[in-house]
């Protein structure tokens, strides 16, 4: 089988920040920075009310090109994982590929997922290298939640942050590349409800404008995302430690042999108590998350840029990466330095 | 009884342990929020291997009635 390598990472963070004393300006009586400190974020990144996820998505992979020795016209494959698109139709990936002006003899298309986007890219990165479609697949995840959230919505205010970041997946492995071993992937529909946003689309066109009030004083309408945080918190409870015991097991590794893992950064807090149940030492398990907050598909590559950059993960390491949420979706892969 | 109010205290960083008892309406506490029902639910995952979720919290109004809900998991 040819191998396929994940070889460059670079991300875009709006200008525009938000910290945690505008919100706590905001919401007097949210005691955000006890809040902050325990999920991990000091501030956001939120997308100008004219930027969208194409926009940051060109800035990303425009940042590629310039950091990297890649080369445009390399590019034969382009995929784009959003779930706040432009447009119902055209696909975004299509526009892009025009604005990056990328070679029209590609193949181009969009990916709806949220926080297991990333994962679920090299996943199909990797088919379309194994089976010779492709041989640079540039992979670009990119998501304003921002203008998904109500403006009362103050705990999801304070944990999602807006972002893009663009890689390439190639045939062949580049300096500083990992390539990418065996996945583990998990989808259970039934979690559908407890992150939605659920007007706007086909089955609920019209918006609504009614907004409620949960039990902790967050206000939402059909029209934003809702997020049961209960739930999907137990959701990763219950499912991430045997996504990683999986993927071990497929990679045929065992938990030692893994030198960091990667999981999507969601918050601090609701990592460590994955940690502490995997049992995956402290050392070993890296956040990167207080200077952007949860960035849904680009957390990942964001704290993997993060730590190659600080020189934590080191040539010839194995890094477990798992991305899980919104869908249910999940999966994780290993990474071969 | 005594274990659970000790593991639930401990979640507070503010409230003095004095305030809670089997009787303590928890989320009448001026520190409950989102953040203590989330740590509340990690908890009880920690200490006693059971899952508890939204309406669980809701459907309490003391930490006794909380204590019985994990009880019954």
């Amino acid at each position: 089988m040819i191998k396929s390598y994940l070889n460059h990472i670079s991300y875009y963070l709006p200008k525009k920040v938000l910290t945690n004393k505008e919100l706590s300006e905001e919401f007097p009586d949210w005691s955000i920075e006890k809040i902050a400190t325990k999920i991990g974020i000091d501030e956001r990144h939120i997308a100008a009310e004219d930027e969208f996820s194409s926009d940051m998505g060109v800035q990303a992979a425009e940042k590629l090109f310039e950091e990297s020795e890649i080369n445009k016209s390399e590019v034969d494959f382009l995929l784009f994982c959003t779930q706040s698109p432009d447009y119902f139709l055209p696909t975004t990936a299509c526009t892009i590929q025009d604005r990056l002006n990328l070679r029209k003899n590609i193949g181009a298309l969009d990916f709806n997922l949220g926080c297991s986007g990333f994962i679920y890219g090299l996943s199909i990165a990797k088919g379309l290298i194994a089976a010779g479609i492709a041989s640079n697949v540039l992979l670009i995840c990119a998501e304003t939640y921002s203008k998904f959230l109500n403006r009362g919505d103050k705990g999801n205010r304070t944990i999602f942050g807006d972002a893009a970041s663009a890689c390439m997946i190639s045939n062949k492995k580049a300096v500083n590349g990992a390539e990418i071993l065996q996945f583990q992937l998990g989808t259970d529909g039934k979690g559908a409800e407890n992150l939605i946003v659920k007007e706007g689309a086909m089955r609920n066109p019209k918006k609504v404008n009614s907004n409620t009030e949960d039990d902790y004083g967050n206000v939402h309408s059909g029209r934003d995302l809702y997020m049961n945080g209960p739930e999907i918190f137990n959701f990763t409870s219950k499912n991430i430690p045997d996504l990683i015991q999986n993927t071990l097991v497929k990679n045929n590794l065992s938990k030692t042999e893994i030198s960091h893992y990667v999981f999507h950064q969601a918050n601090k807090y609701m990592l460590n108590h994955l940690r502490k149940k995997i049992e995956i030492p402290e050392d070993k398990f890296h956040v990167r998350m207080n200077f952007c907050g949860n960035t849904v598909s680009s957390t990942i590559q964001i704290a993997l840029k993060e730590l190659k950059q600080e020189g934590v993960i080191k040539k010839d390491e194995q890094v477990l990466i798992a991305g899980f949420g919104v869908g249910y979706s999940w999966g994780a892969t290993v990474l071969q330095f | 009884m005594e274990e659970f109010i000790e593991h639930f205290a401990e979640q507070f960083d503010e409230t003095e342990r004095s305030e809670f008892s089997a009787s303590t309406e928890f989320k009448e506490l001026d520190e409950w929020d989102s953040m203590l029902a989330l740590t509340i639910i990690a908890m009880v995952d920690e200490e006693y291997d059971k899952t508890i979720n939204g309406d669980d919290i809701k459907a309490a109004k003391t930490i006794e009635d909380l204590y019985k809900i994990v009880e019954n998991k």
